[in-house]
């Protein structure tokens, strides 16, 4: 494994990083806790939302972590899915809506 | 069609084989503490039962469907059933220990011959509840089961049954092909006679396995998701949904270790213990009955060959409830099934 970026091993080991900086990784688990606790969005709703954001910034622990939840927390395939294709439509979207940009200037530079 | 494990001469169809990896691995490399240790930890150690309110019969471990979770590793080839005279037995002891609830379970437990009768000599017997675990397409199998409806609303039999999903897929990957559809029958037959209905004292509940190597939802949401699906698809009601976590025995301890899933939902188990459950397990007041006569502390361990403990007197006929109510319950780290987060039971959750 230690020429690999990625080991499934290291998502039970997260709570280690406190090692090295304990204060901070404290903080930073403390508020973590707070955030996924029942709130005006349900704790079924705050899984979907990790689990689409796991898939934007394209993190295998939090895919891991976050697909286990959702089907603990009774979401269903098809519900993930959607939730991923949310992902990939802001993600497009976010590529395309600069050719609004690219458009301008085109037109600004063209005769 | 899957086979059981039994007719497939799997090596898991061997109860030491089950208990061999249960004690082995992660538990005794000491990775992670063993049940004895953690309920030793918070005093708990031994177990010992509560009084004793349900007694929980086998009928018989034949069915006519063959669940990819079934800790029992019932199907259509298990031909091992209780006999009119072993229920003679439950029947007096009914009676002599003054039994709340009797709760049927197999298998199929409609498919026993003396099903019935049983069920109408328990309530002569002045049972106060009378279970039945129905898997629902029973009702369909066969035009001889077409009136079970009935017959469970004349003798006031609680209906509690196994509906993985309110959703096809997952029910029928789970349970086989077409089941899904054959339960939502049966469920609609159900409350055509009343079952589930408001104001009609017949109770029909449901029950959630996960579909997978997963602990169950919050049983309440569910319950919610579940009541919503069924009358907006199906016009379906039911009194209450029940979650229980699958535990790592028979044919699911098989689809653990195929799929390489095994180390990771122990470790789920274990580190979702909760002794809040542990007040709560059905082994505390519960006694399993297996097809024989012999008494378990609850049917997983009816299903590991883990009779009570010796001294407690180990069949029917050997019934003294003084000792039993004494005895010791028998752990290995299935337990830590039913007493991980909310806690798992027949009944659902317990914590």
């Amino acid at each position: 494994m230690e020429k690999t970026y990625y080991d499934p091993a290291d998502l039970k080991k997260f709570g280690d990083v406190a090692e090295f900086g304990p204060e901070l990784a404290k903080k930073f688990f403390d508020y973590y806790g707070d955030v996924f606790k029942e709130g005006a969005l349900t704790a079924r709703e705050k899984s979907l939302i990790a689990l689409a954001v796991a898939h934007a910034i394209q993190c295998p622990y939090c895919i891991d972590a976050y697909t286990s939840d959702s089907l603990e927390k009774g979401v269903t395939d098809e519900q993930m899915m959607e939730a991923v294709h949310v992902t990939t439509a802001i993600r497009g979207g976010a590529s395309l809506v600069h050719s609004v940009q690219m458009m301008n200037k085109s037109k600004k530079l063209s005769m | 069609m899957i086979k059981s494990l039994r007719a497939n001469h799997h090596i898991l169809a061997n109860t030491q084989e089950q208990l061999r990896i249960l004690s082995e691995g992660m538990f005794a490399d000491g990775e992670l503490p063993t049940f004895e240790d953690k309920l030793s930890l918070i005093n708990e150690y031994p177990l010992k039962p509560n009084s004793l309110e349900i007694f929980q019969v086998n009928v018989g471990y034949m069915c006519n469907q063959v669940c990819k979770h079934c800790h029992v590793d019932a199907g259509p080839d298990r031909k091992e059933i209780m006999t009119r005279d072993t229920m003679k037995m439950c029947i007096d002891i009914i009676r002599k220990a003054n039994i709340k609830t009797l709760d049927l379970t197999g298998g199929a437990p409609e498919m026993n011959p003396d099903f019935r009768w049983f069920v109408e000599e328990a309530n002569k017997a002045g049972v106060d509840e009378i279970i039945v675990r129905s898997n629902l397409t029973i009702i369909l199998a066969n035009p001889s089961y077409h009136d079970l409806p009935q017959f469970f609303k004349e003798n006031k039999v609680r209906v509690i049954s196994s509906l993985p999903f309110y959703q096809p897929d997952k029910t029928d990957r789970q349970r086989g092909k077409g089941v899904f559809e054959k339960s939502i029958k049966a469920l609609q037959m159900l409350n055509e006679v009343g079952y589930g209905k408001e104001g009609t004292g017949l109770l029909m509940d449901l029950v959630y396995n996960p579909a997978g190597a997963f602990l169950p939802a919050d049983q309440l949401q569910l319950e919610r998701d579940f009541k919503k699906e069924l009358k907006n698809h199906f016009d379906i009601d039911f009194n209450s949904l029940f979650t229980i976590t699958n535990l790592p025995i028979s044919r699911f301890l098989e689809f653990l270790l195929r799929t390489d899933n095994y180390d990771d939902y122990m470790e789920k188990l274990v580190n979702a213990f909760n002794p809040a459950a542990v007040k709560g397990v059905m082994c505390r007041n519960t006694l399993s009955v297996d097809y024989q006569g012999y008494l378990y502390d609850c049917d997983f361990n009816q299903m590991l060959g883990l009779k009570v403990q010796k001294a407690a007197g180990q069949h029917l006929r050997d019934f003294d409830i003084n000792k039993l109510e004494n005895r010791e319950i028998k752990i290995s780290q299935h337990c830590y099934g039913c007493t991980a987060g909310a806690g798992s039971s027949c009944q659902g959750t317990v914590a």
